[in-house]
């Protein structure tokens, strides 16, 4: 498992993405994964090897680099993009949890072949309902993961500028002894392009959340005005069947049209109660 | 055979599994096996070339590493990783056997559709409970089996900065130097940590599996 598989897993959660949230994952994988990898990884690769202390003292250039480095750059952005990345894997899981229960109904319904259950696989899930809701958490969790690591990044490396020169005195170095980092200013200017990066994705995830906040407020205020549309409430949790057939009659009224003739030519679930107006 | 294969190899039996199950699996590949390859093998990349020790005494530096690190982290999280997911394969033989007892009773005169017995999914009832159940139960047992050993061998989590070594043929008693030791504590409590969760993950699928059970039997009987 390494980066090439984390991308697999997600690309299958972009289909049910906004079109932000592609914007997003695109700007995670080409600046941010690509650059680590291609780039940052060889210009931190000999951080230690080439950090020199002016002494001779056995173990004071291990000590003095542990004082300064507690933990590499590399490994924190490495962290920073798998804990960003992975809150869409909990849209994932509910997406596939909607399209077992999908399947399960078009079973009940008598239409459980091949044919239709491909087509529940295929067909895009719209973000309405508990989906709403577990779509704006993960984007929150991916704004709090990011806001987080960016202020452990401040905190450990202080004005994100990496040092020509330190100055160390910790046991068994005598005295205060000078010690040198290999290529500051190269690591100076990626540490500043992933931060950058970073800000550009936190501003990306900003404008998803009130995108998704808006769509759904306008949304509720159509739905407000024509209370006749049938559209069971977001914040509602029934759980019976016929609430959910009615959600499902309402997503496949606005959505593929063979999945909508297929529940039409079925005459028990029109007489369920199917309010939706545009049959 | 790489991560990549066992990965190959578990995503087959996720189908089978209950949803704390793949959820366990997602945990392990994602926060486990990648942070060490990607991570924790960088860390660990330059422990013995920058393992230091003040003496000039040949052959000391690296009877002090031995000494130290009898097996090294990554090596541990290796085999404690491929002990922790195999149990599932368990679970995939049984699965396997089922299916060909189908396919032999097809043969012999049955109508069983061939298609949908390979897409069908199996549900965990009868002897394949008992399979899951226990291929749960060592995966706990490993984990903590394995928790136990680290704390064991590095008295506690925490890597130390300076290691003091009596070993022959180090003079006296010689300082040594470990590389990297704040970044090896961090990932050693990291891995902890997600270890942790990999046992209440299987301690709750385990506690899930029972009570339906429980719930199944006592529904027959009413």
């Amino acid at each position: 498992m390494n980066w090439a598989g984390l991308y697999t897993v997600l690309s299958g959660v972009n289909r049910h993405s906004t079109a932000i949230g592609r914007i997003w994952l695109s700007v995670i994988f080409i600046f941010r994964i690509m650059v680590l990898v291609v780039a940052a990884e060889s210009v931190w690769g000999d951080e230690k090897s080439a950090f020199t202390c002016n002494t001779q003292q056995p173990g004071c250039n291990s000590v003095c680099y542990d004082h300064f480095f507690p933990i590499s750059h590399i490994r924190l952005w490495a962290l920073q993009l798998i804990l960003v990345t992975t809150p869409a894997l909990l849209v994932a899981m509910h997406v596939a949890y909607q399209q077992h229960q999908e399947k399960k109904l078009l079973m009940m319904t008598g239409r459980g072949d091949a044919k239709h259950m491909e087509e529940v696989k295929k067909h895009k899930m719209r973000i309405a309902g508990s989906l709403w809701w577990t779509y704006v958490c993960s984007v929150v969790f991916r704004l709090l993961f990011e806001a987080v690591f960016m202020y452990i990044f401040y905190m450990l490396y202080p004005g994100y500028q990496m040092m020509r020169l330190v100055k160390c005195e910790a046991y068994p170095c005598p005295n205060t002894v000078d010690c040198f980092i290999s290529r500051p200013t190269e690591k100076t200017v990626f540490t500043v392009f992933m931060l950058v990066t970073s800000s550009v994705c936190i501003i990306l995830n900003m404008a998803e959340l009130i995108y998704l906040v808006v769509r759904a407020c306008a949304r509720r205020g159509q739905h407000n005005s024509n209370p006749s549309s049938g559209k069971g409430s977001f914040y509602g949790h029934k759980h019976s069947s016929e609430y959910k057939q009615n959600e499902i009659n309402q997503l496949l009224t606005e959505q593929d049209g063979s999945l909508k003739d297929m529940l039409r030519r079925n005459s028990g679930l029109q007489e369920k109660g199917d309010r939706c107006s545009a049959c | 055979m790489d991560w990549g294969t066992l990965q190959a190899v578990l995503g087959g039996v996720n189908k089978h599994s209950t949803s704390i199950g793949k959820i366990w699996l997602t945990v392990l590949f994602i926060f486990r096996i990648m942070i060490l390859v990607v991570a924790a093998e960088r860390v660990w990349g330059d422990e013995q070339d920058d393992f230091v020790c003040n003496t000039l005494q040949p052959g000391c530096r690296n009877v002090c590493y031995d000494h130290f690190f009898p097996i090294s982290h990554i090596r541990l999280w290796a085999l404690q990783l491929i002990f922790v997911s195999t149990p599932a394969l368990l679970v995939a033989m049984h699965v396997a056997y089922t299916r060909h007892e189908k396919k032999r009773r097809f043969r012999n005169g049955e109508k069983i559709d061939i298609e949908e017995l390979k897409h069908e999914k199996i549900h965990i009832r009868g002897p394949l409970w008992w399979t899951y159940t226990s291929s749960i139960f060592f995966r706990i047992v490993f984990e903590a089996v394995f928790m136990y050993v680290f704390y064991y061998m590095y008295d506690g989590y925490q890597m130390p900065r300076l290691v003091k070594c009596e070993a022959w043929p180090c003079p006296n008693t010689v300082d040594c130097f470990v590389s990297r030791p704040t970044e090896k504590t961090t990932f050693t409590i990291f891995m902890l940590a997600v270890s942790g969760i990999c046992m209440m993950l299987n301690l709750a699928e385990l506690c899930y599996l029972v009570i339906k059970i429980c719930m199944k039997e006592s529904r027959k009987t009413t």
